[in-house]
């Protein structure tokens, strides 16, 4: 099991009061999002655990075009990866955004 | 939400479906972490919640306690912290003696890779699943994932007050390929769809009474199942255990040479047998009705 753990800096604190969502499932080619908003404003953590050895620079560079596009000041992001491709990566982590800054019903 | 398939949908998205908006509130959520211990041996991913959601909501305004299980996880198996999970479920509801519990299965049995705390997690989860029935809690099984019920789940479901099943939904203990592998194909050819379905499928379940209410694949048949099945499930004592007993050895009388659920199904006047596994969900439930009305006096 390969682990990683990405800080960054954030320019602005997520919308929303919800402390928690989840997203996606472990599964082949899938993978989970916690999220949580439990961090400073202006930081954002992203946690992840993979089986598939070897893709290192794939997901700093892949979380780091997550911050800067959605701005994710606040929030902890922890994964458990199933394999899945770059781009299902991509969608979870938005997913996962938009899903803690959706109202409380 | 109209028409929202139930085989298509993550067990998180089952529960807050099926039940009232809003009102879940999950006992041990993924923020606690609370995973398998023994994965990380097998180098095998971890999910936050073991594969199962537990906890409290409301159905049309009635508290229950609830558990789904994620089939897509493992194919929803039962490890130690899955099961410890239920096991808790069943004793919240044998202690609240009165508030009904809904167990969404969907599972291929034990998780292999804790083969051992899988198996004793069936068996405390079927005795804590009887305490809480002669508590007086009412346990109603709902199957219709992709995984089926299987194995260990199997067992879970045959101790329910009542099931509901859809066309997806499959119920045994042992699978198509467990039984081929160990009995040959002649006894069970597992590659023949159409047979496993026959036998294992939700409408040949209904048919021979191992499930109580057939229902069409989407969330909200399942809620009117499940709200009819939490009226009508019997009390859990004496006289319906008899009565249970009764029924299986009438029904292995009736049926026990039959090799197929085709000869089930003939033998039960079924006219056009052969036309059952393409019937609608609507004009399977008018036939079985009038085959075989559903029995609420066993389980």
């Amino acid at each position: 099991m390969e682990t990683f753990s990405f800080r960054h800096k954030a320019e602005r604190r997520s919308a929303g009061t919800k402390a928690q969502a989840i997203v996606g499932v472990v599964a082949s080619g899938n993978l989970e999002v916690l999220v949580e908003r439990n961090l400073p404003d202006t930081e954002c953590h992203v946690e992840v655990s993979t089986p598939i050895a070897g893709f290192g620079p794939v997901w700093e560079a892949v979380v780091a075009d997550f911050v800067e596009r959605r701005s994710p000041g606040g929030l902890k992001l922890s994964i458990n990866d199933g394999g899945a491709r770059a781009d299902t990566v991509a969608l979870r982590l938005a997913q996962a955004v938009r899903l803690i800054e959706e109202d409380v019903r | 939400m109209t028409g929202i398939s139930w085989y298509e949908s993550s067990a998180r998205d089952r529960v807050r479906l099926l039940l009232d908006a809003g009102s879940l509130t999950e006992v041990i959520g993924p923020e606690q972490r609370e995973t398998s211990p023994h994965l990380d041996l097998f180098d095998l991913p971890k999910q936050f919640d073991d594969g199962i959601v537990v906890g409290r909501g409301r159905l049309s305004g009635k508290p229950v306690f609830i558990a789904a299980q994620e089939g897509r996880f493992m194919g929803g198996a039962f490890g130690e912290v899955h099961g410890a999970k239920l096991t808790g479920l069943l004793r919240a509801a044998r202690d609240a003696r009165t508030v009904p519990v809904l167990i969404l299965f969907d599972t291929g049995g034990v998780r292999l890779q804790e083969a051992n705390a899988g198996e004793l997690a069936i068996a405390e989860i079927m005795r804590a699943l009887i305490e809480a029935r002669c508590a007086g809690a009412k346990v109603i099984g709902l199957v219709g994932g992709r995984a089926g019920c299987y194995g260990g789940g199997g067992l879970v479901a045959g101790c329910c007050s009542a099931l509901a099943v859809s066309e997806h939904g499959r119920i045994a203990v042992s699978g198509p390929e467990v039984i081929e592998t160990n009995r040959g194909v002649e006894e069970f050819d597992s590659k023949d769809r159409s047979l496993v379905w026959r036998t294992m499928g939700g409408k040949n379940r209904r048919l021979i009474g191992g499930a109580d209410a057939f229902v069409d694949d989407t969330i909200e048949a399942f809620r009117a199942a499940a709200l009819h099945l939490i009226e009508r499930a019997p009390a859990f004592g004496l006289d319906m255990l008899k009565a249970e007993q009764a029924r299986l050895a009438e029904r292995l009388k009736r049926f026990g040479d039959c090799a197929d659920g085709l000869d089930i199904w003939k033998r039960e006047g079924a006219v056009d047998a052969a036309a059952i596994p393409s019937l609608s969900a609507e004009a399977f439930t008018t036939l079985a009705d009038k085959i075989r009305e559903p029995r609420y006096d066993a389980r």
